[in-house]
């Protein structure tokens, strides 16, 4: 247990060790992709100036050109806002920023009478962005036209007014009423600093220079790094223009330090790692998904590539994975942050770390420069670099001693390659064993670079192994990541062990005495399958080997059940199969000859009954003779008669209701004959026995 | 001699019978004909059921129904109309026809629902 856990501990430091080691690569294509596809405009017009404008700086910074897309109507907005004297301060720094890029035609005139609007605005401002939109556009207006006066007469005065809002860590707050700081309202604040001290008709008092310094310094104290070798500054505080997050928080520092430092021939005293370790923050956040942390990351890359600070290198590789198979050569590359030109320099390899272990082995070779490519190339691997992960140490060297001071290299450089190559599998046996004294029933080689299919039988007193060797392509021995033995029963349920290694052998013994109550009592046949892989290993494989017929006994009653399988979807779901319904057989019917004798049959009693009247010799004496009793006699006999037809239509048609509702009507006709014809033979032969 | 005097007597028996039956009146020996053609219809009913087997047992049943019941119906008219039965001597004969076609029409009208 103890040692169980020490290996984890190792386990976990080896892994921390490796942090450091990361990859950045400078702006690339899919920067370029992504800013089309985050710019596209929408319906023909971006939605503010500010918004255009920061599409078209990281389209002028990547190297698109879409100015003249939408340069027709921007150019009509920002025009109509220079010359509009009701434009808010905001309006008209975008306005200008914008036309900066697009440079559409304005006059000298227009800028005339906005410098003068701003210069009374410097006067009258009481808060950091009123003053920076201010001395942004008059410095702005500075580099389109060289015809207005921008000087700013009391420069001291506007720079203390600036630096009373900055707060003792290093922070600004964006104006005296409001308490919180934020780092972005330092970045700024040191914009607008360095503006000031561009336009200022004379140099600026030096004590203040020399306690903005010291500000920067402090600001600096507030960073926060990551592992990797990145630093930035965070920000927690959602402002009123929706700047929230590292990313415009260290966008903005950089943006002010930058340009403090063009403004000023002063040095800052910052060390260079600084820097170094910004710019690796923006190019490891990769490509952003909205568009203005693209813009900010965009931007303070352009602010970092060419910055009187220190620019900073960076080395990456176009592929981190070499194959021994194809003797790929280590190739390395040194760029701006924008992926530009750099001074010539070489780059040597310094250590190599294998992942895992503490060992480094020194090297201390240089790569050699190909000038057609731009490439660093090493001829050929050292010879102890196997197949498996390690970590690269580089060092960049400057040619030229003075570029030290305006260049920033970062020292050592880690970065992790993967070396990967075949790895030989040979020796690979499977046997079945007799349990106690190990002797060997059955024993079987297998090829695993083939197909296997091996047919083996055991019961529960025996035991199965499962040998092989694996190589290095140098002929070192390899652990793979994954080694297993997956034994499957016929009704799917599974059983998965890992193949131990010592050295080069790998051997996995399954002893199924003891394994008879994690199979579940389940004999049968079962499919062997295995797999051994890992992410060097090029050729990583899961096989089945055949499969083995189990004999283990009984189940006894409490043993646990296997567990259940999952039932295949489009058995439970799919179509279910076909049910052929057994219906009551028909009764049998007569035959009809026999129905029609016997319909015949019972008409004979009808005859019968007729015949019979004609023999008592009945007459139809007794039947009204005027007309209007035998008006009613005949209604009577023909209404019986209606009734009786209307049965039969009913047996043969009609529904019930409808019968009813004819027998209403033909019933109430009825009656009346009736009553009628018989009240008149009542009288008739009352009057008879009466007489 | 026992055998011939009961032979004897019966056809004396059946003779007076037929002497008495002949002096009904001709209405009553009308409905008994009726009664008659009635009943037979019914039984030649039940041995046709009792051939083939009674599958669609409600048409046999309204069959036999619709005869037994005009067979009491007509019965019942005998009585009402007979002239010697002191019970109904108010009662006109009439009347007692018409309750006779109603009470049948009723009655068929059920037999018709129930054949089916």
């Amino acid at each position: 247990m103890a040692a169980r856990g020490l290996r984890f501990l190792v386990l976990i430091l080896s892994v921390a060790s490796i942090c450091d080691a990361a990859t950045f690569n400078p702006i690339s294509d899919s920067h370029r992709s992504a800013a089309l596809e985050l710019f596209t405009p929408t319906d023909g017009s971006l939605k503010s100036l500010e918004e255009t404008f920061e599409a078209l700086r990281t389209f002028e910074v990547l190297g698109i050109d879409k100015k003249s897309k939408i340069k027709g109507y921007t150019c009509r907005t920002v025009v109509d806002t220079l010359w509009s004297p009701s434009s808010a301060l905001k309006d008209l720094f975008q306005a200008l920023r914008v036309n900066g890029v697009l440079k559409c035609e304005l006059n000298d005139e227009v800028f005339a009478g906005i410098a003068s609007r701003l210069k009374d605005n410097v006067k009258d401002a009481n808060s950091l962005l009123d003053l920076h939109y201010s001395i942004g556009s008059l410095k702005l207006i500075k580099s389109q036209t060289a015809e207005v006066d921008v000087h700013l007469e009391d420069a001291d005065g506007i720079f203390r007014a600036i630096k009373a809002l900055s707060q003792s860590d290093g922070r600004w707050r964006f104006s005296s009423n409001n308490p919180e700081s934020s780092t972005y309202a330092a970045g700024i604040a040191l914009e607008t600093l360095a503006g000031v001290v561009a336009l200022a008709s004379h140099d600026i008092d030096q004590s203040l220079m020399d306690t903005l310094k010291q500000d920067i310094l402090k600001l600096f104290d507030g960073i926060e790094r990551y592992d990797d070798g990145s630093c930035y500054f965070d920000e927690k505080l959602v402002d009123a223009q929706g700047n929230w997050g590292p990313v415009s928080a260290s966008s903005s520092i950089v943006r002010g330090l930058t340009s403090f430092a063009t403004s000023t021939p002063e040095s800052l005293n910052l060390p260079g790692d600084r820097i170094l370790c910004l710019a690796k923050f923006f190019l490891g956040i990769g490509v952003p998904g909205n568009f203005k942390d693209l813009y900010h990351q965009i931007d303070a890359l352009a602010s970092l590539e060419n910055n009187r600070i220190s620019i900073p290198l960076i080395l990456s590789l176009p592929s981190s994975v070499l194959s021994v198979t194809r003797k790929d050569q280590l190739k390395v590359r040194v760029n701006t942050v924008l992926g530009s030109a750099v001074p010539p320099l070489s780059v040597k390899l310094m250590q190599i770390f294998t992942s895992g272990s503490k060992d480094a082995s020194i090297i201390d070779q240089e790569l050699k420069f190909d000038p057609e490519t731009k490439l660093h190339v090493l001829d050929a691997l050292p010879e102890n670099v196997d197949v498996g992960k390690y970590i690269f140490t580089f060092e960049i060297l400057l040619h030229d001693p003075e570029h030290k001071k305006i260049y920033a290299t970062g020292g050592r450089t880690k970065v992790p390659v993967y070396v990967t190559g075949v790895v030989n599998i040979d020796q690979a046996e499977i046997a079945i064993l007799d349990s106690d004294l190990g002797n060997v029933e059955t024993k079987k080689r297998l090829d695993l670079t083939g197909e296997n299919t091996i047919a083996l039988s055991a019961n529960h007193l025996q035991k199965l192994r499962l040998t092989f060797q694996l190589t290095t392509p140098f002929g070192r021995a390899f652990k793979p990541h994954q080694a297993f033995l997956r034994l499957r029963h016929e009704n799917g349920v599974e059983h998965i062990f890992l193949v131990r290694s010592s050295g080069k052998n790998f051997e996995i013994t399954l002893d199924f005495l003891g394994l008879v109550e994690k199979f579940f009592y389940l004999s049968g046949r079962y499919d062997i399958q295995l797999t051994v892989g890992d992410s060097v290993m090029e050729n990583s494989f899961l096989q089945p080997l055949g499969y083995l017929d189990l004999d283990l006994p009984d189940a006894p009653e409490k043993a646990a059940r296997p567990p259940p399988q999952p039932v295949d979807s489009s058995s439970k779901y799919g179509p279910r199969a076909e049910i052929t319904h057994i219906f009551r057989s028909p009764d049998k019917r007569p035959p009809t000859e026999l129905s029609f004798a016997f319909l015949g049959l019972v008409l004979l009693p009808l005859g019968g009954f007729l015949i019979g009247l004609l023999l008592l010799r009945v007459n139809l004496r007794n039947f009204p003779s005027s007309t209007l009793p035998a008006f009613f006699a005949i209604s009577f006999h023909i209404g019986i008669a209606a009734v009786l037809s209307l049965y039969v239509v009913f047996w043969l048609k009609l529904d019930l209701f409808t019968t009813l509702k004819a027998l209403g009507i033909l019933g109430i006709s009825l009656i009346f004959t009736g009553h009628r014809t018989l009240s008149y033979l009542a009288s008739t032969s009352a009057k008879l026995k009466s007489a | 001699m026992a055998r011939s005097s009961t032979a004897k007597d019966a056809q004396a028996l059946i003779q007076s019978l037929r002497s008495a039956y002949a002096a009904t009146p001709t209405n009553l020996k009308i409905i008994d004909l009726y009664i008659i053609f009635a009943v037979s219809t019914a039984l030649i009913q039940v041995v046709y059921m009792a051939l083939v087997g009674s599958f669609p047992f409600n048409s046999f049943l309204s069959g036999v129904l619709s005869c037994v019941g005009t067979a009491v119906l007509a019965v019942c008219l005998r009585i009402q109309v007979n002239k010697e039965n002191k019970e109904f001597k108010d009662l006109p004969p009439e009347r007692a026809f018409a309750d006779f076609v109603l009470c049948n029409l009723v009655l068929h009208l059920v037999i018709m629902n129930f054949l089916g």
